[in-house]
């Protein structure tokens, strides 16, 4: 075995997003000797590009109640999420969002000096009677916010990131427990052996494994591919979610909150469509709800421009004030990826993929949950999952605006505290390492440094994104759904022969864009498999052979084995942790 | 539709030196940006290696030096830029390979100034309360994407690099200082009372000029000054 160099800490974080430094603070200022490993500088963690705010009943501007916020988000779910995981986040939540104000986040105000609230899709008084503000938002930069401030606070909790490190494999010893990972440092393009009481995966979503997503390029679904090949099942990988609002052509993000400040979706027709679909809710109804809307507008003819393929986001009614004050980054995005300044003319757009709610199972503490000798949960010893990368699931089969934010913070700090405490109490000492720890990453590289006449990573990973584009998308049915099932299993064929050119070391970006390769089609034969194989139609799993939610039959997490492609499940959690069980009922808005 | 390029390349696997390659690649009609000509100009050659990620101006990884001027190449308009279209590196940082620069003493300075809030009084069980008008304060300066544009166009950074703090580091800077929420003000102000770490910045604003979020660290650099004068007097 080639000799690799190893690194030996008590905790490994991979991914320093909004999760991945939640936690790290947590750990750092536990005095835990932690490593956050990250493929990119933290800042430009993909946590930064959101947008319209974070949730929490705070009721600085409305009435509010966490138990609302918690009936919001099962219902958004379309009550596939766990209503423990659901109900600790909703009421963990003020207090989530306060310690961030208190960490330094510039937050917008209200008059009396409290964090400004803005309406959102989905957010309702009352359990669904009418709109809330409840989305804390700094101007239209929440995530930038965010994510620069748990930086900060690193940076004061003098926590130790490995920069620009991609991990490669999870290890796991004989007993199934995970004892560190691998990584490639990318300046060097040295392997090394990273050794860890405990790892936890904050690696984010994985939205480019579509042809248009408003995610940044690193999305690659790292954790998910490294979970998959290392046995670990994923869950719910059949729910991704359609952004109403990405640019159309651009795919960039156009965050919700504009329509939380009164902008207005209108079709070829100047019609405002969301008030015939949803009477209450309007423009502000969920995601997966006002997607299918926009699609059917479109499929109907109503489609705006040349082409009949895409609605308008209409703002210019709220002045140049509020768009300037609260929206400044919409405009100039409008304005260099639409070419229209949203002051005089409205934004085209079209939903567009935006958020993997699947992932690693886990629980609201954190650890990563599998079916074991059958039980449907069990611990894997070391393993932790946390924000877009883990499935707690709190999000089930559509998620709400600004979740995805609160998500990262309140089990970021949950996952930090579980680890501190298996580190304390269950893991004084580290495990032995396996013996051939990094083989599997060694041989994949070799690979790469070997292959000739392969196919070109760009064409296969474009053969991936025209796959789950067109039979992935916001309306599915079973034989698209089966073509597709054929189709990427041939493609992931293809993906065991990519070949780079550049066979250097330092800083080699074709073979980081390879190794990125056999992390998405890990995440699009669970999508796929997983999504042709649910027989109903449940928050963004919209199928037209299986019109309705079938809760007899499908009310369950799929659980997705890359080994056989196998699927199994697990059942929904129907307790929470204090308050009555949310049955479920129809969903109108 | 051709695009070409005049790119500086160097990977220290295979070259003795750095050289400027000449390239061009056939683009298609969805590529806008100069950073989707570069990602098509990778499929050409896989080779030419920089960093991305977001691609709309907020993750601060594609910073390059373009015709002459730092600037994101994921918002910079392909058809504003005249060809053979010259790319080279941030300038004053070490090259590791292309476009690629080593931002250890970039990040090295921002750390410096303390990049958090510091406020020792134990805080309430809601908000530091904040007036709308006190946290405008902080606009145009908490923006900051960390990209480089503006302290490797500065030539007291290029000439000073681990002493001068530079325009990134002082909008940071003055950012902490203008939060009402913070109380190290005086501190703040003694870690910047040097003759190199404030005071190398000449009002050049080659910074203003650059910054792709429109920010102004000329203007937080002259506060940052007025209050040190202030306080002598």
């Amino acid at each position: 075995m080639v000799n690799v160099a190893k690194r030996q800490f008590d905790a490994v974080i991979v991914g320093a997003g909004g999760a991945g430094m939640r936690a790290a603070l947590q750990l750092s200022e536990a005095g835990i000797k932690t490593a956050v490993l990250s493929k990119v500088f933290p800042t430009r963690s993909h946590t930064v590009a959101a947008q319209g705010g974070i949730s929490a009943a705070l009721g600085n501007v409305q009435e509010d109640k966490w138990e609302w916020h918690m009936y919001d988000t099962v219902k958004g779910s379309d009550w596939l999420g766990d209503q423990d995981a659901i109900e600790f986040m909703c009421k963990t939540a003020p207090e989530a969002i306060i310690e961030l104000e208190h960490f330094g986040m510039p937050f917008d105000r209200v008059d009396s000096g409290r964090i400004y609230q803005r309406p959102f899709g989905g957010h309702t008084a009352n359990f669904g009677e009418k709109p809330v503000q409840r989305a804390c938002a700094a101007a239209d930069r929440t995530g930038h916010a965010l994510l620069h401030t748990l930086y900060q606070r690193n940076v004061r909790a003098n926590t130790q990131f490995f920069v620009e490190w991609m991990a490669l494999d999870l290890i796991r010893d004989a007993d199934g427990d995970v004892v560190g990972v691998t990584a490639l440092e990318m300046e060097t393009g040295e392997v090394y052996i990273i050794h860890a009481k405990a790892v936890l995966f904050a690696t984010g979503g994985a939205g480019r494994i579509y042809a248009a997503s408003t995610n940044a390029f690193i999305n690659t679904g790292d954790g998910i591919g490294m979970s998959a090949r290392a046995g670990i099942p994923l869950e719910d990988m059949e729910f991704w979610q359609f952004h109403p609002t990405g640019v159309a052509g651009a795919g960039v993000l156009i965050t919700e909150g504009v329509r939380g400040e009164g902008g207005i979706l209108l079709n070829a027709n100047g019609e405002r469509f969301m008030e015939r679909y949803a009477p209450t809710l309007k423009d502000l109804a969920p995601r997966d709800f006002v997607s299918r809307c926009m699609a059917l507008e479109v499929l109907e003819g109503r489609g705006a421009g040349k082409n009949k393929d895409h609605v308008l986001l209409k703002l210019d009614h709220l002045g140049p004030e509020v768009i300037n004050h609260r929206l400044p980054s919409i405009r100039e995005i409008a304005i260099k990826f639409a070419g229209v300044d949203p002051i005089k003319e409205p934004i085209p757009v079209i939903p567009t993929c935006h958020y993997q709610m699947g992932g690693i199972p886990t629980n609201y503490k954190g650890e990563v949950m599998v079916p074991k000798g059958g039980e449907p949960e069990v611990r894997v010893n070391g393993f932790y999952a946390a924000g877009e990368c883990a499935c707690a699931s709190v999000h089930g089969a559509n998620r709400l605006g600004t979740n995805s934010l609160l998500d990262l913070v309140v089990f970021g700090k949950s996952a930090g505290d579980s680890m501190i405490d298996f580190i304390k109490r269950e893991r004084p000492v580290h495990k032995p390492l396996p013996a051939n720890a990094a083989d599997f990453s060694l041989s994949r590289i070799a690979r790469l440094d070997a292959q000739t006449g392969g196919e070109e990573v760009a064409q296969v990973r474009t053969a991936i994104q025209t796959v789950i584009q067109s039979r992935a998308g916001v309306f599915r049915n079973s034989a698209n759904m089966a073509l597709g099932v054929t189709e990427i299993k041939a493609v992931a064929e293809r993906v065991k022969h990519t070949q780079t050119k550049d066979k250097s070391k330092v800083w080699n970006t074709a073979r980081m864009e390879a190794l990125e390769t056999d992390n998405l089609i890990e995440v699009a034969m669970a999508t796929m498999i997983s999504a042709e194989n649910r027989k109903e139609s449940r928050g963004a799993h919209s199928h037209d052979d299986f019109t309705k939610r079938d809760d007899e039959n499908w009310m369950k997490h799929t659980l997705f084995y890359s080994e056989g492609s196998r699927i199994d499940y697990k059942p929904v959690h129907t307790k929470p942790l204090t308050v009555d069980y949310i049955p479920p009922k129809e969903r109108t808005f | 539709m051709k695009m070409q390029f005049k790119i500086y390349r160097y990977n220290p696997d295979v070259d003795a030196k750095p050289y400027m390659q000449d390239i061009e690649v056939e683009l298609e009609p969805s590529d806008k940006k100069l950073l989707d000509a570069l990602v098509r100009l990778k499929t050409v050659d896989d080779s030419l290696s920089f960093r991305r990620s977001c691609r709309e101006g907020v993750c601060g990884s594609d910073a390059m030096n373009i015709n002459g001027k730092n600037g994101l190449a994921c918002v910079t308009d392909i058809v504003s830029l005249k060809q053979p279209v010259e790319i080279r590196p941030l300038p004053g940082l070490p090259v590791i390979r292309d476009l690629i620069v080593d931002m250890t003493q970039f990040f090295k300075q921002y750390n410096s100034i303390k990049p958090y809030v510091i406020n020792d009084t134990p805080p309430p069980s809601h908000e530091r309360l904040q007036s709308p008008k006190d946290r405008e304060e902080l606009d145009g300066l908490y923006e900051c994407i960390l990209c480089a544009c503006c302290s490797t166009s500065c030539p007291s950074f290029w000439w000073n690099p681990d002493k001068f703090v530079g325009p990134a580091g002082l909008l940071a800077a003055y950012r902490f200082i203008a939060d009402t929420r913070d109380t190290a003000i005086n501190e703040r102000l003694d870690n910047l009372e040097d003759p190199y770490r404030l005071f190398r910045c000449h009002s050049i604003m080659n910074c203003v000029d650059v910054c792709p979020k429109h920010l102004n660290p000329t203007k937080a650099i002259g506060k940052i000054k007025e209050l040190m004068v202030k306080r002598i007097a």
